[in-house]
């Protein structure tokens, strides 16, 4: 079982750091989702993690052992990201997405095995892509587009999954379909997600444990159930907001205070 | 397709000879014109045009890989100025006469500006990605083009002699030519098909194919190697070509589809068959006389892409 954790993480990018000394534990086999205002620190909190920047200070540790020290490849059988709105060339097929995760596997004499047609086969099936195999992806739908990106990342077959806002740009049914893969694979395969989400009202439905950043620290860590409460929204997003059940999931549910509507309607 | 342009390429000229007896010049050789022109004058000119349209197609496609740009292309690293520059110092200060001759110096001064442009590249903090080394090149370019200027507005003789070296030529070309550029193409096009695997990687962004454990900046260097041997290779050879390097990716790609492991080779082919042809048409279209293979490919191959650009379809990197 793969775990990853930051200990006094910094990180900058040449001026004051954006990352100021974090740390945080990733829980294995739960979804962890990273919140907070824009330019709180989130994505390079995640970049820092998934060893795409080099941190200023401090470390990260995968299973253990400093980040840095690993080889690329070790890292990429162990750990996949997803950045947030991927490219991919023109009249690629969603087969052919999916087979570029294999990389990590491959080298110059190890060319495409039954291993890596079979961990194809698997990624397709996990995220109902396998009828869309032969489609060009610039074909699909955006939430089609976002599970065969997603089946890449599975067929890398790494433990850990990070996702940086993986339902930026889809509308709310793909957002929720999105969201209920990452939940199966999960609760089915033992993957751990850690995933950026903007919406907070999401992150609490399907996240295991919460994390908010606030000026490259972590403000609060925990279940959304025990942390999310009108404070915890006005501390992290400057926000005026009701915090209250929702009736769906019984998890937290933001309703933010709008100031001219919410006077209007109270006069 | 390829097997034809190299008839043709060895067949037609200023003295047509009929494919029958092009076939009888190696089989039984007589010592006829019609066979030494053949033999002595289109073998190694063909030669030359194979080599150097396999190089400008394969350095087109590694560079608009490692780049993802549309428009990348043998000139963007300085390759062609530098060649330019130096095969102008040997004709103005050493006095050399002869074009086979110039491909040593025009080598060398590929090399040189390619290190220098590396060199410049790499001192930025993050390292010699596409972007910085092209912005090199292209610096490292306009320099030398004004140097090079500077030189024959001085030296009206070297102008002369210049002028045909720089529309880009394969005639005239003996066989030390093919002879000299050919390991220098050779090692840039093993890179080339060694890196089809990674340019498939790096084609889905930096951040994807980190993750994927790629060593995005080793994954440039060693492309951009490759790419100075071909694009250094086909220079010294040829003078500089244009437009082969920059169109025959796109028409691999439309008939290959995204997958470098295919751009490459069906670059080397298309690249090879392109310069044959328009080499052939060169000594059609203003016969006896004949044109640069250099500027046949311009205005074959500007309205070809045009046509290619305007195409519902562009198949973007």
């Amino acid at each position: 079982m793969s775990s990853l954790e930051a200990r006094d993480l910094r990180v900058g990018y040449g001026g004051p750091d954006v990352v100021a000394g974090l740390d945080l534990v990733i829980r294995p086999e739960q979804i962890t989702a990273i919140v907070g205002a824009n330019g709180c620190g989130k994505s390079t909190l995640l970049r820092a993690l998934a060893r795409l920047i080099t941190p200023t200070g401090g470390s990260v540790l995968l299973d253990g052992q400093e980040i840095r020290t690993l080889s690329s490849k070790a890292v990429a059988k162990r750990l996949g990201l997803l950045p947030q709105s991927p490219t991919a060339p023109e009249n690629l097929t969603v087969e052919d997405l999916v087979a570029r995760g294999r990389y990590p596997h491959q080298g110059l004499f190890r060319q495409w095995s039954p291993t890596d047609e079979q961990a194809v086969e698997e990624a397709l099936a996990a995220t109902a892509t396998t009828d869309l195999r032969a489609r060009p992806l610039d074909e699909l739908s955006g939430g089609q587009r976002q599970r065969a990106w997603i089946a890449m990342a599975l067929a890398q077959q790494t433990e850990l999954l990070l996702l940086d806002e993986p339902t930026t740009y889809l509308d709310l049914a793909h957002q929720i379909d999105v969201l209920d893969l990452l939940d199966g694979l999960v609760a089915e395969r033992g993957r751990t997600v850690v995933m950026v989400l903007h919406d907070i009202n999401q992150a609490c439905r399907y996240a295991d444990q919460l994390v908010a950043v606030r000026d490259g620290r972590v403000h609060a860590a925990g279940a959304p159930g025990e942390i999310v409460d009108d404070r915890f929204i006005g501390d992290v997003f400057g926000l005026e907001a009701r915090v209250v059940e929702d009736p769906v999931t019984g998890t937290p549910l933001c309703l933010p205070i709008a100031q001219r509507r919410s006077t209007r309607c109270a006069s | 397709m390829l097997a034809f342009s190299v008839l043709a390429s060895l067949a037609i000229g200023s003295k047509s000879v009929p494919f029958a007896e092009v076939i009888r010049a190696f089989t039984a050789y007589d010592g006829s014109d019609a066979h030494a022109i053949v033999r002595d004058l289109r073998v190694p000119r063909t030669e030359v045009g194979l080599l150097v349209g396999a190089a400008l197609g394969a350095a087109g496609a590694l560079m608009q890989g490692a780049t993802r740009n549309a428009l990348a292309e043998p000139g963007i690293l300085g390759i062609n100025a530098g060649a330019s520059f130096a095969v102008v110092l040997a004709i103005s200060v050493l006095n050399v006469g002869s074009t086979p001759a110039y491909t040593g110096f025009a080598l060398a001064g590929a090399a040189i500006v390619a290190i220098a442009v590396f060199a410049l590249g790499a001192t930025t903090r993050k390292g010699p990605a596409g972007v910085t080394l092209a912005l090199a090149g292209s610096v490292m370019a306009a320099l030398l083009i004004a140097l090079t200027s500077a030189v024959l507005v001085f030296d009206a003789r070297t102008l002369d002699e210049f002028r045909f070296w720089i529309v880009g030529s394969i005639g005239g070309r003996d066989g030390s030519v093919a002879l000299t550029v050919l390991p220098v193409i050779a090692a840039g096009l093993v890179i080339a098909f060694a890196a089809g695997h990674s340019l498939n990687t790096l084609a889905l962004g930096d951040e994807v194919a980190r993750s994927l454990g790629q060593h995005v900046g080793r994954t440039r260097a060693a492309v951009s190697l490759g790419f100075v041997l071909l694009a250094g290779g086909a220079v010294a050879a040829a003078g500089p070509v244009a437009f082969v390097g920059l169109a025959v990716p796109h028409v691999a790609r439309i008939l290959a589809g995204p997958d470098y492991r295919w751009i490459v080779p069906y670059s080397v082919l298309l690249g090879a068959v392109l310069l044959l042809a328009a080499d052939v048409v060169g000594r059609v279209l203003v016969r006896p006389a004949e044109m640069g293979v250099g500027i046949v490919t311009v205005l074959v191959g500007a309205p070809f892409f045009v046509w290619l650009v305007r195409r519902p379809k562009l198949v973007a990197l």
